[in-house]
């Protein structure tokens, strides 16, 4: 039998001792003295929700498909065994050996938010492995990020020794390929990583030096040696239908976020807005073969014994054969008990038709991202979702039964007005005003309109990477005029409206467009007790602000500064494969309010249609 | 077809608390195939139902579940088929029909058998366990078995002696105990080592025992009243051949 890495008497005294013992269904079991390479995968936040992402388990049978090779997992200690483990001086552990982390050959972090930095270096603490990379020997594991965080990895840069740029598929073996030879050669770490460096889209922080303009501006960022690549090339699996996807996915035996099977139908968007990172880096849009996908859905279903299945995408109406997979999965499991549920779908008549057959229409509301409240300021960001849509789909799903809606937009967004933030407040009340212009027996009690905000953040490669963000009192401000303004609407007992924290978007605004300089405040603020900062309940604001101060470092330098087109960024050094005149051209484009064609209508040119696939190449037909 | 499912969790399977232990045999058994029903209604479950929720920390070595079928193989080849989507520690002993009008399991439940263990971690602050065994056996013979026991209204004085059916030394494990269960009167037995503990002046932590509930009886009601008779579970099914 296993055993445990923590006494009994630490697995009965913390929450969800589950979380630690490891032993779930279709977990690899091997012996890792036979194998070559030992991997600690792992997500920095805890077990439930690092259990519930897809990336990881890709990964994870991927690598264990190799013989040679055994990964193991690893999520954040909850902050209840955090500090048993600091102060027992327990070292972490993975999941599947429970052996300690710091004698893997490997540690592979993946970047999901940034709001996670703190919690990387909890794992490194509690490992025993040095912060920075430059003091790291071979006794301690090559430590790599991947991940869309690694699209600006330069806050973090110092404490990792490389980061993997891209879909995890591609180059993955030709690293460990490359640690193998090394190692077999007797090798000093820092030639593995100058070979590691040579791999397309492995990049390695320390063989690169950068240099600043006394404005704080970036003025250099050049490799200090041959085998560093002035451009790093984002890695993407190009052909969809060979590409590998687990059919045993981890079945956790607590309750997890997904608590489900989660089925990938599409990597990329075509829609292109314009503050949308994922949008961006993931192009082109490449969909799965649906043939292969119904095969996946039943094996994966077989194999967990999940009761309900996910789509997965970012766009999930613009996968061409949806009708034919959903159709599918509902005649082929709905009567056995298991669920499908398809988030992220455009409302409308085929959608709502889904939605009734899978779902309670009276506990389920309809969601709607508008983005932004006006029609003007939705040209500005390229969000192709029109009032007519909205009101159209709405009215057609009250008519079905439902009576809850949920709308999301962000307040901040560039060239945003008092009348875009009042849209928000109109277009709820419109909505709401909608239902009661039905007939009354065709309605279902109150109708509920539940508006959120978020604040707008800039990210790398997109169009407004170049953006002003606001200040901390601008986005509260915007949130009390959308407020007020929900107040003086006529149906305003049946709006309600949420927003966002300002600290905790401030701080992200400064982790996604940050360089170098801040990683001695990510770890002075770890050091003052900074964790969990993506969790509303540990975000301790005041420990970053002070932690800004102790290293010199101004926020604003990195949020409300508008930067110039000609400024060289943080993150230039990678080739995502769209153009940084696409992203110019995009920018100004939204400066025009000029709204650009979604890819399947035609092709903007955003530079990608070199690597030779996906829709840049679909037959219009 | 009702069907009573009698199973062990041990090793780390103690971690696992009861209502995620009911969602791995549900998984368990949409994995295997087994031809459960499923309710009636917008979102179907399966008809599944368990004796007696055991404790986080607890192992069991016969624990039970009622589930309802609309067809069935053998015994032993589900009992196969269901071992080949356990996890480690989890362990499917017995799979046997019930009469269709016998009744759940829950409603069943009387008594529970308990082995107690002492840790050795443990000995330096309670005593020897043989030492420690010997004071609880004779404490339940003739011990004041007076509790005050917390209700919703507030306290109220509780005899255990008639609750414990049976206690004796156990040379291998450290101690035996079978408790009255069920809705009548649930007796843990951390509440009859804390009671122990308490009288003979000894630290009582809920960390020094490890405790394996051994078997789930449900009480013989006719014939007279005087022999009482427990019966497993387990024997109101029979094999399917
Ligand atoms: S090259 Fe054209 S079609 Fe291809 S992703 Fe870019 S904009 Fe879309």
């Amino acid at each position: 039998m296993r055993k445990p890495a923590l006494p009994d008497e630490i697995l009965l005294r913390i929450q969800q001792p589950a979380r630690y013992i490891g032993g779930e269904i279709n977990m690899c079991v091997k012996d890792p003295k036979s194998v070559d390479i030992r991997f600690a995968m792992c997500f920095p936040d805890v077990y439930d929700i690092g259990m519930s992402h897809l990336g990881i388990q890709i990964l994870y049978e991927m690598f264990n498909r190799r013989e040679d090779v055994y990964c193991e997992r690893v999520y954040s200690p909850w902050t209840d065994l955090d500090a048993i483990m600091k102060k027992e001086r327990i070292p972490l552990f993975a999941l599947e050996s429970q052996d300690p982390v710091r004698e893997f050959d490997f540690l592979g972090i993946t970047l999901q938010y940034e709001m996670c930095y703190t919690n990387i270096l909890q794992i490194l603490e509690l490992s025993g492995i040095p912060f920075h990379a430059a003091d790291r020997t071979w006794e301690d594991p090559i430590v790599i990020g991947g991940g869309p965080c690694a699209y600006n990895p330069e806050p973090i840069a110092d404490f990792f020794d490389l980061f993997y740029i891209g879909e995890g598929e591609t180059v993955y073996f030709d690293l460990l390929d490359a640690y193998k030879e090394s190692r077999r050669l007797g090798e000093s770490r820092t030639i593995f990583l100058k070979r590691a460096a040579r791999i397309s889209g492995i990049y390695v922080p320390s063989l690169y030096d950068v240099s600043y303009h006394a404005d704080g501006t970036l003025k250099s960022f050049t490799p200090n040696c041959p085998e560093a690549p002035a451009k790093v090339q984002k890695q993407l699996v190009m052909d969809m239908a060979g590409s590998f996807y687990p059919e045993k996915p981890l079945v956790p035996f607590i309750k997890v976020t997904q608590d489900r099977i989660v089925l990938e139908i599409m990597r990329g968007c075509i829609r292109g807005c314009r503050f949308c990172q994922a949008g961006m880096v993931y192009r082109p849009v490449r969909e799965k073969n649906v043939d292969e996908l119904k095969h996946l859905a039943y094996q994966m279903l077989k194999n967990t014994g999940h009761e309900e299945i996910s789509l997965s995408s970012l766009s999930s109406s613009d996968y061409r054969s949806l009708e034919e997979l959903v159709s599918f999965l509902i005649e082929t499991f709905h009567g056995k008990g298991v669920n499908v549920s398809l988030p992220s779908l455009r409302i409308d008549a085929f959608s709502l038709d889904v939605m009734s057959k899978v779902q309670d229409v009276k506990k389920s509301s309809l969601t709607f991202a508008p983005e932004a409240g006006s029609q003007r300021l939705r040209n500005v960001i390229n969000k192709g979702l029109s009032e007519d849509d909205i009101l159209n789909g709405a009215t057609e799903a009250f008519k079905g039964g439902w009576n809850r809606v949920k709308l999301y937009f962000m307040l901040g967004l560039p060239t945003e007005t008092i009348e875009d933030m009042e849209g928000i407040a109109l277009l709820s009340e419109k909505i709401a005003a909608a239902y009661y212009d039905l007939p009354k027996e065709s309605r279902n009690g109150r109708v509920q309109v539940v508006a959120s905000t978020s604040f707008f953040i800039p990210k790398p490669f997109t169009p407004f990477q170049w953006a002003k963000m606001c200040t901390k009192d601008e986005f509260l401000e915007r949130a009390r005029v959308v407020n007020q303004k929900m107040k003086e609407m006529r149906n305003h007992k049946s709006l309600k409206y949420n927003w966002h924290e300002a600290d905790v978007s401030v701080l992200e605004g400064v982790l996604a467009r940050g360089d170098r300089r801040v990683a001695a405040v990510i770890e002075e603020a770890y050091r003052n007790g900074a964790l969990y900062d993506a969790w509303s309940e540990s975000f301790r604001n005041e420990v970053w602000m002070e932690a800004f101060r102790t290293c010199g470092v101004s926020p604003e330098f990195y949020t409300t500064r508008e930067r110039s087109l000609d400024e060289l960024l943080p993150w230039d050094f990678i080739d995502t494969g769209v153009t940084k005149e696409f992203l110019k051209r995009e920018w100004q484009n939204a400066l025009e309010e000029k709204v650009t064609k979604n890819c399947r209508e035609q092709c903007a040119g955003c530079g990608i249609r070199r690597f030779g696939g996906g829709v840049c190449y679909e037959d219009p037909n | 077809m009702k069907i009573r499912i009698k199973f062990s969790k041990q090793g780390n399977m103690k971690f696992i608390g009861h209502l995620d232990t009911m969602r791995f045999f549900q998984k368990a058994i949409r994995r295997t195939g087994v031809d459960i029903r499923y309710s009636e209604g917008f979102s179907p479950h399966q008809i599944m139902s368990f004796a007696a929720p055991l404790g986080v920390g607890l192992t069991g070595s016969g624990e039970y579940v009622d589930i309802e079928v609309l067809s069935s193989g053998p015994s032993a080849e589900m009992v196969r088929r269901l071992n080949a989507a356990m996890a480690e520690g989890m362990e499917i002993i017995s799979f046997k029909r019930l009469p269709d009008s016998a009744a759940n399991a829950m409603s069943l439940v009387a008594a529970c058998d308990y082995t107690v263990r002492l840790r050795p971690e443990y000995e330096d602050r309670l005593g020897a366990a043989s030492e420690f065994f010997a004071g609880l056996d004779a404490f339940l013979e003739s011990g004041d078995l007076h509790i005050m026991k917390k209700t919703k209204k507030g306290e109220k004085e509780l005899d255990l002696r008639p609750l414990i059916f049976e206690h004796r030394p156990d040379e291998e494990t450290g101690c035996f105990l079978k408790l009255s269960a069920g809705s009548a009167a649930n007796i843990k037995p951390e509440l009859v080592l804390e009671t122990y503990c308490l009288a003979a002046g000894r630290e009582y932590s809920p960390f020094a025992f490890q405790i394996n509930r051994q078997e789930v009886y449900a009480l013989q009601t006719d014939g007279d009243t005087k022999g009482r008779r427990f019966i497993p579970l387990e024997a109101f099914g029979e094999d399917i051949e």
